[in-house]
């Protein structure tokens, strides 16, 4: 029984300790969080764990402490708005199936978060997750657009 | 936010169950389900394809299948731009294959495969817009007693000029659905689009970028457990028996059951419950004659195919034994290309509810029609008694177009759990195992030069799988596969060989393997494309001569063909030197209709070579949402380059070695090269656009290795076949 902030809301989670916090969340209705592999290669279970982008499959619910906070795609766009990836994403079309972009968005987000005008090298180490459907133009576009579109209003 | 504690789901009454379940198929009925007669009540259907409500919304029924290549988007255009209806009004619901079963097929194939989601239903889907068009009309006509050609439509406004009169399509709706269909339904010059043709945004963005989309994974409803399945790993192998006594009294777990003989799956409330008691599950497997199988196997097999006396032929032109023996000179190389696995970012997975008298399933699939036969054979009831409600796939590129294999079991595992929804999930590394792969060849090419370095005589082998032996025998053709020959057909509107060659042979020696072989994005064009493009410019070297001078010469009966890859010369600048430390490949292909070239643009530094820039062209005929076609070559390209770079499936003791990504790499951000897209249809015919770019991307990089190296990489991929590493 783990006391968690997830998504702005504190809540008590029971499940087995060992269960992955990906499928904990997913149970939890939250299910914008993707399975893709279970062994933290394609991102697309990305979620921030005190703002840092993690790979939710391979992490255990027990590693977590009290009091921790997680946020998922549902929750990236602060007070019901939408983030300037999200944003960004919808301009230039970016999803063609759209089932890693979830995960996408919340490392793209982590990264703008330390490197608001992040470089193409920066964008590369970043961003390792997988896109089947082969969206990496558009989502590299996608960052530097958010990245304008923060700059703008900041 | 609803908190779903494993508790509430633990040990709960059968009666408990029903009374859930029936309460979320009522809603169903009213939601997903919906039997066309009911949802015609509020808002009328004018035809099969268009449904307007009152406040004017417009309905466009999409059935081909949305699987993130943008057909949705693109046929919506099609129909709407007949329709004249208002775009920004324009939503989309799919029909099911049960409701398409019960109306005679009104919606025509769901298959989706083959880059054909326009291609093949451009023409009766810009008919079922035009005759809603003329029916609505003709219901405000009526109205007012004038002629329906005296009324002019704009935006889904309907005007009559002489009386000043004005409605609109919600208002006429449902006179207009009480009309006769029009008989002879005049189409619109495709230069007259204003919503077709154009580069729209994509209907289906919004959803995919909050979360809320929801993919086969993601369906739910009330009572619902969880299956996870392991099936026998070894091919030709199966179920001997098994001992789940280890799990007997674990949280959670509902039952254990055999699967068609083939696997054990257990069912929990949650699917991490089922996946971790399946790893504690003592099973043994009668292992089958191909126990002991390994690539080394398959590729002796293939190896004898390439000189074998007995093969089938595609194409054939003069005399090429005689063309060869009477040449200046002679050219032979001996390329091999291996298994692919397609994996789509969502593994297989699909919902079951088996009634004993129903059986619904949710699913992605990518031929919804074939997933239905699948839950009619597997669950021994009548059609009219199935459905199959479709949801957004997490990737297809042809897995999920012919084998339902994962709806097949978890239509076993329902029945096993009548009246309780049981989703099956597929783990990464089941999905891994039992693929439907890229099949494996070989090819051996000899061509013969003349003094002046013209070709005078080609002989292409291909030795190794047919996808049809696999997936469908009854349809090859005495024995020969077609579809080997994709893109190298003497004629034709799929794939035609441009090449003019006086003495021509290309011939395929069936050889197949034990692994289920099945269509993989671009199919057979993949390797075909690699062969022959790297085996061209192999030539062109042998003759002196540039690769683009070269194949133009060869070209000059193949208009299409030559002015895809003279675009790409000319915006490479290819008559000029390219920068520093860049070395540039060109190849051209044609597939699917549609007519494609690339140049890749690589370097080569330390041993790495990275993939600069792509340019490329492609001519499918028509264009209805450019923007979503550059998509496409982005991401056909990303498909391509992927397996030419890492994919590999490999055999060993009959089983496939590669079980997760970190062993079976793919293609990442930092890979992926520039792509410049030039979309050039011609207006003269239909082609696909999901596929065929991906064939040029990989020879074309390969042409620029061997530009860089002066060596020749022949068999794929490079990371295991050469000294190069990927940048």
């Amino acid at each position: 029984m783990a006391q968690l902030v997830i998504n702005g809301i504190k809540q008590t989670v029971s499940a087995d300790p060992d269960t992955p916090i990906l499928w904990v969340l997913r149970d939890l209705g939250l299910t914008g969080t993707k399975y893709g592999c279970g062994v933290a290669q394609c991102g697309a279970c990305t979620v921030h764990i005190d703002g840092e982008a993690v790979r939710s499959c391979s992490l255990p619910i027990s590693a977590l402490q009290d009091g921790q906070s997680i946020t998922t795609i549902e929750a990236l766009g602060a007070g019901g708005k939408l983030h300037a990836l999200q944003k960004a994403w919808i301009e230039l079309d970016v999803p063609q199936c759209g089932y890693c972009q979830s995960g996408q968005l919340m490392a793209a987000a982590a990264l703008l978060t330390k490197s608001p005008n992040p470089s193409d090298a920066e964008i590369d180490e970043a961003m390792t997750n997988i896109c089947r459907c082969g969206t990496y133009n558009r989502i590299r576009a996608g960052i530097k657009h958010a990245a304008a579109l923060l700059t703008k209003k900041a | 936010m609803t908190k779903m504690s494993q508790s509430t789901l633990a040990n709960p009454s059968r009666r408990g169950f029903l009374a859930q379940t029936s309460l979320v198929m009522g809603a169903f009925s009213l939601g997903f389900h919906i039997p066309t007669a009911e949802a015609a009540a509020p808002s009328p259907e004018v035809n099969a394809w268009v449904v307007i409500k009152p406040d004017d919304s417009v309905i466009i029924r999409i059935a081909r299948q949305e699987m993130g290549q943008g057909t949705l988007t693109g046929l919506a255009q099609l129909v709407a731009e007949e329709l004249e209806c208002d775009w920004a009004k324009v939503t989309t619901e799919q029909p099911t294959p049960g409701q398409n079963a019960a109306r005679g097929r009104v919606w025509g194939n769901y298959a989706t495969g083959g880059s054909r989601g326009i291609r093949d239903s451009h023409l009766y889907v810009r008919k079922g817009g035009a005759s809603a068009r003329m029916m609505l009309v003709a219901a405000a006509a009526k109205t007012w007693n004038v002629p329906a050609s005296d009324c002019v439509v704009e935006k889904g406004v309907i005007t009559h000029k002489a009386s000043n009169r004005r409605t609109t399509y919600g208002q006429v709706a449902e006179l207009a659905a009480t009309m006769e269909p029009p008989k002879d339904i005049a189409l619109k010059d495709p230069k007259t689009w204003t919503i077709a043709g154009k580069p729209l945004p994509r209907l289906d963005t919004v959803a995919k970028v909050d979360g809320s989309q929801i993919y086969s994974m993601d369906f739910t409803m009330p009572g619902m457990l969880h299956a996870a399945i392991t099936n026998c790993p070894i091919f030709g192998g199966s179920l001997k028996s098994f001992d789940a006594s280890k799990i007997a009294n674990k949280p959670g777990i509902k039952k254990v059951v055999a699967v068609d003989g083939m696997g054990v799956a257990v069912i929990a409330d949650t699917w991490w419950q089922a996946k971790s008691a399946l790893e504690q599950v003592t099973i043994v497997w009668n292992e089958g004659p191909h126990a002991k199988l390994s690539s080394a196997d398959i590729a002796a097999t293939l190896k004898e195919g390439l000189t074998a006396k007995e093969a089938f032929v595609g194409n054939q032109a003069g005399d090429v034994k005689a063309g060869l023996a009477q040449a200046a000179k002679t050219v032979e190389a001996t390329y091999s290309f291996p298994y692919q696995h397609h994996a789509t970012m969502e593994p297989m997975n699909a919902t079951a509810l088996f009634t004993g008298t129903r059986c619904d399933v949710w699913t992605s699939s990518q031929n919804s029609e074939a997933a239905l036969e699948t839950v009619v054979e597997a669950s021994g009831l009548p059609v009219g008694q199935c459905d199959v409600t479709r949801l957004l796939l997490g990737g297809g590129f042809g897995r999920r177009a012919v084998s339902h294999d994962y709806v097949r079991q978890s239509v076993l595992i329902a029945k096993q759990m009548p009246n309780v929804p049981v989703k099956l999930i597929w783990s990464r590394e089941e999905d891994m195992l039992h693929g439907h792969y890229h099949p494996i060849t070989q090819c051996k090419l000899t061509a013969g030069l003349d003094a002046q370095g013209n070709v005078t005589a080609f002989h292409m082998r291909i030795s190794g799988q047919s996808i049809l032996s696999s997936i469908n025998p009854s349809r090859l053709q005495n024995g020969r596969d077609p579809s080997t020959f994709q893109g190298l057909n003497p004629d034709g509107t799929e794939g035609v060989f441009g090449y003019a060659i006086p003495n021509l042979l290309i011939d395929h020696a069936m050889r197949n393997p034990p692994l289920p072989a099945g269509y993989w994005r671009g199919v057979n064009n993949n390797q075909n494309a690699l062969y022959l493009e790297s085996f061209i410019d192999e030539l062109a070297a042998a003759a002196g001569q540039d690769p683009l001078a070269f194949r133009q010469k060869l070209l000059r009966n193949s208009p299409k063909h030559l002015a895809v890859l003279n675009a790409v010369a000319e915006k490479v600048g290819w008559d000029k030197p390219a920068p520093k430390g860049i070395f540039r490949g060109l190849s051209q292909h044609m597939g699917y209709g549609s007519y494609v070239a690339a140049c890749a643009e690589v370097s080569i530094v330390d041993q790495k070579v990275k993939v600069h820039r792509i340019v490329a062209a492609t001519n499918p005929g028509h264009a209805v949402n450019p923007q979503q076609i550059e998509a496409q070559i982005d991401g056909s390209f990303a498909y391509g380059l992927s397996a030419l770079l890492y994919g590999e499936i490999t055999i060993k003791d009959g089983m496939v070695e590669q079980q997760n990504f970190d062993t079976y790499e793919l293609l990442r951000m930092a890979q992926m090269p520039k792509v410049e897209s030039i979309v050039m249809p011609s207006g003269d015919f239909w082609g696909g656009v999901g596929e065929p770019t991906i064939f040029v991307a990989a020879p074309a990089v390969l042409n620029a290795i061997a530009a860089a190296t002066g060596k020749r990489i022949r068999n794929m991929p490079i990371q295991s076949n050469s000294d190069l590493k990927i940048a």
